[in-house]
Parts: structure tokens; sequence; C-alpha cells
């Protein structure tokens, strides 16, 4: 199968970036700081997830990632943000982030998280048991027992051996990949319409990640649930993705269907992402480097955040360049993208 | 490659926690459980296996900071297992470790100059401090950082260049082998490559002989000559990179193959092979290690542990009774679907990241 054949597919299933499938989360401009910084550390980024959809939000550590994350959630420390502006909009309701989280009876229950470090989420004092059964009570109410039969089921859900037992075991005695299954049974335990999962495999071996990665897209296939999947690996992305926003310096760069955005990158950031990945079918030679190194978020350029690392960058990059749409909603902001049309490189 | 061995273990033993005061059962970690391998002089050897197969382990004995249980350890020609004063350091000048943490493996009040300056002190006395100083800028410059960075510290600077900082300090008395645990594991995408760059100019320009650790079997591939997979403590597959990533023998190596996330893999609309998880150091299975986990295993493999053989072609040993019989399993084709304007897109973009000159042929959208 072709990438355009998986598309097609993808459309005709109702699936990813095809305009079909009912939007089940949008967030419209979202710009934040924390105290004192001199600069957003999350600048103008909005975000649409679909039934069904895995988005994927890649970057580099701390281009804004987690903390786009957290700002959906509505977990930010809230006297030490400023949300200068953004919307959500999220089952029905719209929510002023400037002003207003989201419901905290929806946090947890329509729209879940697993967090990067598994061990920080799930309490040391309690049994994997207790602590799924809790967020069932929490939300749907019932009795212990019933919570604890949906504990059970979940635990087996998401391919845990012996789930009976293991709900009497406590967190320090499962390895790394059945604490992240624990972790993605607790947050699926209420049936979320949204999962947000920050790095869920980036802690784990490549034969645990790819058991995880299967387990996610079963899911999102059997509930329709959406999920927005954060990554810094290119190859997460294009294994599990529908669609992909690819972040830097706390911008969105390039977004769009995830076919479109690998087999015709257009932001310079994208490409030199791609090419500094190092490639089984490739070996040896040297690899294409994305210079230098990221800006502290106070050092940050004016306009273009990627042209103080840009071969292509020309004092217009000091003007923030537009997300534009190149059609099917495949967006990059770029003064001079294409590249093939608009430079030459004489070596 | 040269048949040059440098560095070679012949049934390398390390076990933690045996011979404890306790009496009665005392857990014993085997974390090194019989590994035989031998690197050759200017080669790029790579070991490779899920966490907890006793990578870092065989490293540190590799480079003798830790004692073997049992086995034996020649390096350049002598038997090194038991080297003691003089002997001992004599190998740690010619061997030298990288770490994979950039931020925790450099000393905070010492300066860069001072950090890598410090090996040479030890190991090259007789050098003058203005001698010194001189040296020390000329590493700093070999890893690209600047001469006037000797007099900063490691908190100044990114994850990339400590680890470039690491490299340095590693170089500083000329090793001729550089053992590196994850050396880029903790880097990002983009600054990883620039240091897997670096790592291959020097060990082409200097004649290097390299062993690297790492899980990412991307960069594996990219940087090594040859490969050793581990399991459990033991090596169940080694050989040329080449023979290793398009004839994998060992289930556990082919496994470890089909589980790297990439559009080929989904294309080909694989399914993750269940395999469980892996059983603790401390109660190895017996017989095969990974029978508890292999999809191909037979009543054999429950009793009897296969000896690391070599195949027909040249330079490539498994470690499975059913080498012979196991097909070899496909990497599915890189599905690349690039238009011609994005690969013109990736050229001009290589070519202007490797020094070209950039013209912009509308200058217009250059106003500002
Ligand atoms: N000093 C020690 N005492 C007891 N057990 C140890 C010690 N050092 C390592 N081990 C154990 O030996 C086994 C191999 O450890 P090692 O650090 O070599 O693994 P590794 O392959 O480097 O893993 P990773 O990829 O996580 O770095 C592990 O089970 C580990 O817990
Ligand atoms: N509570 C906080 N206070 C100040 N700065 C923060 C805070 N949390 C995150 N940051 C900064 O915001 C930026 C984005 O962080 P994050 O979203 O965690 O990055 P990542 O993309 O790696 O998930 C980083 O520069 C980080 O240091
Ligand atoms: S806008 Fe300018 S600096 Fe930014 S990516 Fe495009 S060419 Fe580079
Ligand atoms: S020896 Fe048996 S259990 Fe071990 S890898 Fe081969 S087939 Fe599998
Ligand atoms: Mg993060
Ligand atoms: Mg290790």
């Amino acid at each position: 199968m072709t990438r355009s054949e998986l598309q097609a597919e993808a459309a005709a299933s109702g699936v990813p970036g095809s305009g079909q499938a009912a939007e089940i989360l949008r967030l419209d401009r979202l710009s934040l700081r924390f105290r004192g910084q001199r600069a957003d550390v999350v600048s103008d980024v909005s975000l649409r997830v679909s039934a069904g959809e895995i988005l994927c939000i890649v970057g580099e550590s701390g281009c804004g990632k987690s903390v786009t994350a957290m700002a959906v959630m509505g977990l930010l420390p809230e006297n030490a943000t400023q949300i200068s502006s953004g919307t959500l909009h999220f089952d029905g309701e719209t929510v002023d982030l400037r002003r207003a989280r989201l419901p905290a009876h929806l946090r947890g229950n329509r729209i879940a998280m697993i967090f990067q470090e598994p061990m920080t989420s799930l309490n040391p004092a309690f049994t994997i048991g207790d602590q799924i059964a809790e967020t069932v009570l929490r939300h749907r109410g019932g009795s212990r027992a019933e919570a604890l039969d949906r504990a059970c089921e979940m635990l087996e859900k998401v391919g845990i051996p012996s789930p009976r037992q293991r709900l009497r075991e406590y967190p320090h005695q499962l390895s790394g990949g059945m604490r992240q299954r624990v972790m993605i049974a607790m947050a699926l335990a209420n049936d979320p319409q949204i999962l947000i999962a920050d790095e869920p495999t980036t802690a784990l071996d490549v034969t645990i990640q790819a058991q995880i990665l299967d387990l996610i897209r079963g899911l999102r296939r059997e509930t329709g649930m959406g999920t927005i999947m954060i990554t810094h690996d290119l190859g997460v992305v294009g294994e599990i993705a529908d669609s992909v926003a690819v972040m830097y310096g706390g911008q969105v760069v390039e977004q769009g269907p995830v076919a479109d955005v690998f087999d015709n990158p257009q932001h310079p950031y994208t490409i030199g992402l791609m090419s500094a990945v190092p490639r089984l079918d490739s070996p040896g030679g040297r690899l294409a480097i994305v210079p230098g190194t990221v800006p502290t978020i106070d050092a940050m350029p004016e306009g273009c955040r990627f042209r103080t690392r840009c071969a292509f960058a020309t004092p217009g990059c000091a003007r923030r360049p537009a997300l534009a749409d190149l059609g099917g909603g495949h967006l990059v902001a770029c003064h001079h993208a294409p590249l093939e049309t608009n430079v030459s490189v004489r070596a | 490659m040269s048949d040059d061995v440098i560095l070679s273990a012949e049934g390398l033993v390390k076990h933690f926690g045996s011979g404890g005061g306790l009496r009665g059962k005392r857990r014993v970690v085997q974390a090194v459980d019989g590994v035989t391998l031998s690197v050759r002089r200017g080669e790029t050897f790579a070991i490779v296996g899920e966490s907890g197969c006793g990578k870092s382990t065989l490293a540190r004995l590799l480079m003798r900071l830790l004692t073997p249980t049992a086995g034996a350890i020649r390096f350049d020609g002598r038997d090194v297992t038991d080297a003691t004063g003089r002997d001992l350091e004599a190998l740690r000048r010619d061997m030298q470790f990288i770490f994979q943490d950039p931020f925790s493996s450099l000393n905070p009040r010492m300066t860069v100059g001072k950090l890598v300056g410090e090996p040479l002190e030890v190991h090259a006395p007789e050098l003058s401090r203005a001698e010194r100083r001189d040296r020390v800028a000329a590493l700093l410059r070999q890893v690209g950082l600047r001469a006037e960075h000797a007099g900063r510290y490691p908190h100044e600077f990114s994850g990339g260049q400590r680890q470039r900082i690491g490299i340095a300090r590693a170089l500083a008395c000329g090793p001729k082998v550089i053992i590196g645990d994850e050396p880029v594991s903790a880097l990002d995408v983009s600054v990883q490559a620039q240091v897997i760059n670096l790592l291959g100019d020097l060990s082409r320009d200097l004649g290097l002989t390299l062993v690297i650790i790492a899980h990412d079997l991307g960069v594996i591939r990219h940087m090594s000559d040859r490969v050793a997979v581990m399991y459990l403590g033991r090596i169940v597959e080694t050989g040329t990179a080449d023979a290793v990533f398009s004839d994998p023998r060992h289930p556990y190596t082919q496994a470890l193959l089909a589980s790297i996330p990439s559009p080929e893999a989904r294309l080909s609309g694989r399914k993750a092979m269940v395999l469980g998880e892996m059983p603790s150091p401390s109660a190895p299975p017996p017989g095969c290690r990974f029978h508890t986990r292999c999809p191909h295993a037979q009543a054999v493999c429950r009793t009897d542990a296969p000896p690391l053989s070599a195949r027909p072609e040249a330079d490539h040993a498994v470690a499975c009774h059913f080498h012979d019989s196991l097909a070899a399993e496909a990497r599915p084709a890189a599905a690349t679907a690039q238009s011609e304007a994005a690969q013109a897109r990736f050229a001009l973009y290589r070519a202007a990241t490797e020094g070209g000159a950039v013209t912009h042929l509308h200058p217009e959208n250059q106003e500002t």
C-alpha cells in the first residue's frame, strides 16, 4: 500500500484530517508565558482533533509540547502562568483560557491524560486496583466492587496478564512497560473522548513501545476516541499519526495530514529534522544537521523563531510568517517555502 | 576491515551480589554471563539490547572499571584481566569512556579548560602549563568548540556542547579506544546528528576504535561496522552491521528490528510481536534465555543453551538452535513516496547546511 492509498483508506473510514469525522476538540490561538519570562513559551498554537483521529505533536525538548497539553487540561499553576490568548472548544463547552479552565468534572473523565513520567502520576502508597477504582468512583459513582471490576476489565484490555492479581500490587512491583499500561488503563477507565498522551513510550524499550503503540491504535479503532500524542520521535509519528503538528520554539511551524507532511515537508525545520534522523536504509556517511542549538526562551528572536538556525533566513524573516494552507489542511509557516522555487544553492 | 583485534573478551562473566555475608539464598544478578567478542582496530563496534540486558556492565568490564567474576580481557595483545598499578594506568590512558548523561558526568565546579586538561596532568605530566593550554585549545577546536570556551563552566553549555566537552576530555591523552555508553541518547535529534558526525569524523581522522552502546537501532546502523545484540547477559547475534541488519537470524534480533516504529512498518501492517516481559537477570530461564518470549521455541530450547555458531557467510554468528531453518525476516522496503520537488528540497537543505551559497530567487519575499 502506498501512502496515498493509506490516506484514501483513512478518509473512507472517516478518520484523520479527512474533514469527515466530527471534531471533538479544538484549541484556538493559545499563547502563554510563565511569570518573569520575556517571550511566550507557547505562541499562537492552534490544534484540532476529530473522533478516531491520532494527532501527534512533535518537536525537540523544550519546544512547548507538554506545556500546551497541560494548558488544555487546565493543569498549569494558576499564579505562575500568564495566558494571553486561547480558546478551547470541547464537549459543547467553549472556554476562554485567559480567564477560565476546563471544568474539573471533565478532567479524567471526558478528557484524560497520560503523563511523561509514569511514576509521578501513580501513587506509590496505593495498589493499582485502588487507584483505578478511585478514578472510576470519582466520575461515575457506583459501588467499590463495581469500580474494581471496571479496573480489572481495563487492565485486561491493555494486555496485563492475570489482572485480578495485579489489582492488589503496588506501582513499584511493575516494570516500566506495565506501569505505562496501568496509566493507560486508568486514563481510559471512564471512556474519555480525548486521550492526551505525553511521550508515553519514550522511556520504554522498542519492543514494549511497539506493543503500546498497537494498543493505542486498537483502542481508538474500538472506541473512536481522539488522541493527542506528544513525541519527539519522527518514527513514532510515521507509525501512528493521522495528522501531525511540528513545533519549534513554542510555535507550530508545519501541520497537516501525516502523509502530506512526510512526503512533502515544506518548513526548513521539518526538512532538517527528517534529514537528521539516522536511517536504517542508508548507513554510513554524514548526516544532514540542523546547525546550532535552540535559543533559550528569553533569547528567542522576533519573527520566525527558527531563523537563528535556518540556512535560508533573510532579513524579512524577522517578520513572523503566517501558517499558510497549501491545500488539504497542510499548513506551513515559512516566508521562503517551497524552497525549490524560491532559492538556489551553489555548493 | 582487517583482522587486527585490539580489544577482546573471552567468556566474560559478571555476577553482582554473590559471595555476600548472608547465608542461605542471596539472589545473584547475572548481569553478564559468558560474553566472547573481539573488536578490531579502527572499527566502530556497537552493542545493542533492551534495558537491563547488561550493556553498561559489559562496557565497564571492558574498561576494567569492574572486575570480572570470570573470563579474560585482552587489550592490544596483552591480558589485562588482572592488570594493576602501572599497567592499569596505561590501560586508562589507552581506553577512554564517554558517558550518556552530559549533565551529570562533568564536575560543575571545574572550568572546561580544567576538565579537558585534567587527563593531561595525569597522563602527560611532562607538559608545561602553556603546552597544556595549547593542547586543550586544539582539542576544543577538534570537537567543534572554541578555545575561548576553556574559561567557562559546564552549566553554560547546551547538552550537545557538553557532550562535545566530554569527547574532548576523552580524546585528551590520545586514546586508542573510546567506549561510549549511550553517548547520543540524551540528545535531541538535531544535536544528536551533530555528535554522530563528530564521532564519525574522529574515528576516521584519528583511526580511533569506537565501542558504542545504544538502544536506537537507526543510530547503530548508521555508525557501526560490526554489531553485537545482547539479551539477558549474553550475545545472541553478532556480525557485520550489514549481515545483522539485512539478514537477522535470531528471533530476538528480528523482533527488535520489527519493533522500530516507522511509516513503512505501519504500511506493511505489522502487528507488534507479543513478546511479554523480559525475565529478571537474577532468575534467567534455563536453556535458551529467550525461550520464554520466543515465538519459535521448541522443547530443546527449554533445556539446551544454543552456542553462538558461525553462519556460512563471512562474519556472522547466531545463538539459536534453529538459525538455519528460520527464514530471514525481511524488513518492509522503504515506502518513500517523495515527489521530485520534495527530493529537490532535501538536496537544497543539505547543500545549504554544508556551506553552500544560498541565493534567493524572489527578492520581494525578503523585504522587512
Ligand atoms: N552494581 C550492581 N549491583 C547489582 N546489580 C547490578 C549492578 N549493576 C547492574 N546491575 C544489574 O545488572 C543488570 C544489567 O545492568 P546494566 O546496567 O549492565 O544494563 P544495561 O543493558 O546497561 O541497561 P540500560 O539500557 O537500562 O542502561 C541489571 O539487572 C542491573 O539491575
Ligand atoms: N512551570 C514552568 N515555569 C517556567 N518555565 C517552564 C515551566 N514549565 C515549562 N517551562 C518552560 O517552557 C518551555 C516548554 O516546556 P515543555 O512544554 O515542557 O517542553 P517539551 O516540548 O519538552 O514538552 C521550556 O523552555 C520549559 O523550560
Ligand atoms: S521564515 Fe525564514 S527563517 Fe523561518 S524557516 Fe522560513 S526561511 Fe527560515
Ligand atoms: S534457541 Fe529456541 S527459544 Fe532460543 S531463539 Fe532459537 S528458537 Fe527461540
Ligand atoms: Mg515534555
Ligand atoms: Mg546502561
